[in-house]
């Protein structure tokens, strides 16, 4: 399949990269991502990978656009204030690059559709703002063997790691289990600077397409972390022996999605033993 | 007159503004398989100075520039698979 001269045109500047080129390129218009949660991170990945011309793209949310999203929330404009979050974002990425095909799906994530759902996707983003949905998430990539992005972010705080099935940990060796019900305060109880979201929802955005492409080391094995207040950037070394892991590990306990009750979303690190790599 | 080397595709980009001199050549060579010989027709100027550069930090072998005489050059590159 061969571009057309505007898609040559319009991809450029990724054609022109020796790690890309056009096959990298073709890689991506013929590569598919599901987002999950249009917010605060889903709305920078979905623009940056609309943008780079990741040729299907589906999103999944099931709330409708508030005042106070508008804040972070930057592929909604103030007119689309009532609009389901899928619908405006479909709109704001078509507008930006035709090639895509935008696929909506209003409804929440739970056990009953996720594995359905991220069948039909190459790379998975999770941009949720919540424990339950992040374990969800999780556990269906595991078992459906579907490499996805983590990211959380609170506060000035912010941060990320990739699971590629059988490279490295996934969530659930990391975070064991939600943490108590209003243990950790949500992000409307928080607050969040809302660059934060286009910080760390764009270093999703990266993930995706370096898996697509296939260039240099993804975030698997390692969780970064960054702190706005100290502009500071860490890569913690995960545990690697993932042979206990009740869901990804060599003798699985978990074997069935599990719906948990409860909404908050989650503090950076700190749960586990770290190790930094730069002591 | 100059030589005209033996090529197996042709792309002219004397249409084109940088950087897409050098992207619709580079579109064009990775079409092609490892060894062959691209021929790609520009205007003097700009991509000549720049698109034989381009060509070989991406580590193909540029065989020869042709100035063909009419404000144009032809560049001859053979594709060399990473």
């Amino acid at each position: 399949m061969a571009m057309t001269d505007q898609q040559i045109e319009r991809y450029s500047r990724h054609i022109i990269l020796k790690e890309v080129g056009a096959k990298g390129q073709k890689k991506l218009l013929n590569a598919s991502v599901l987002i999950i949660g249009a917010g605060g991170l889903g709305a920078p990945a979905a623009m940056y990978l609309a943008a780079a011309g990741v040729g299907k793209i589906g999103i999944v949310d099931a709330d409708e656009v508030d005042l106070s999203n508008l804040q972070r929330q930057i592929i909604h404009s103030t007119a689309d204030i009532g609009k389901p979050k899928v619908k405006s974002a479909k709109e704001t990425m078509n507008a930006m690059n035709p090639d895509v095909e935008v696929k909506t799906y209003h409804k929440f994530v739970d056990s009953t559709n996720i594995r359905e759902l991220i069948r039909e996707y190459d790379f998975i983003i999770d941009g949720t703002d919540n424990f339950p949905a992040k374990f969800l998430i999780n556990d269906a990539c595991v078992m459906e063997k579907k490499p996805f992005s983590h990211a959380g972010i609170i506060r000035f705080k912010g941060q990320l790691m990739t699971y590629v099935p059988g490279e490295g940990p996934c969530y659930r060796c990391v975070f064991k289990n939600p943490p108590p019900k209003d243990a950790v305060p949500t992000c409307k109880q928080a607050g969040v600077i809302g660059a934060m979201g286009g910080v760390i929802g764009s270093l999703q955005a990266m993930e995706a397409i370096k898996y697509i492409v296939g260039v240099g080391d993804l975030l698997t094995g390692r969780l970064l972390t960054y702190d706005a207040v100290n502009q500071e950037f860490r890569k913690i070394k995960l545990p690697h022996d993932t042979s206990k892991c009740p869901v990804c590990g060599a003798n699985p306990t978990i074997t069935e999605l599990i719906d948990y009750e409860q909404e908050v979303c989650e503090e950076t690190a700190g749960r586990f033993e770290v190790k930094d790599e730069n002591n | 007159m100059s030589e005209v080397l033996e090529f197996d595709e042709q792309v002219d980009i004397t249409d084109k503004v940088c950087p897409l001199t050098f992207v619709t050549a580079k579109v064009a060579i990775e079409e092609l398989d490892d060894g062959q010989v691209l021929a790609i027709r520009m205007n003097d100027g700009e991509p000549v100075q720049n698109v034989p550069r381009s060509f070989k930090e991406d580590g193909h072998k540029i065989l020869k520039l042709n100035d063909n005489e009419d404000g144009t050059y032809t560049l001859f590159v053979r594709k060399v698979e990473e």
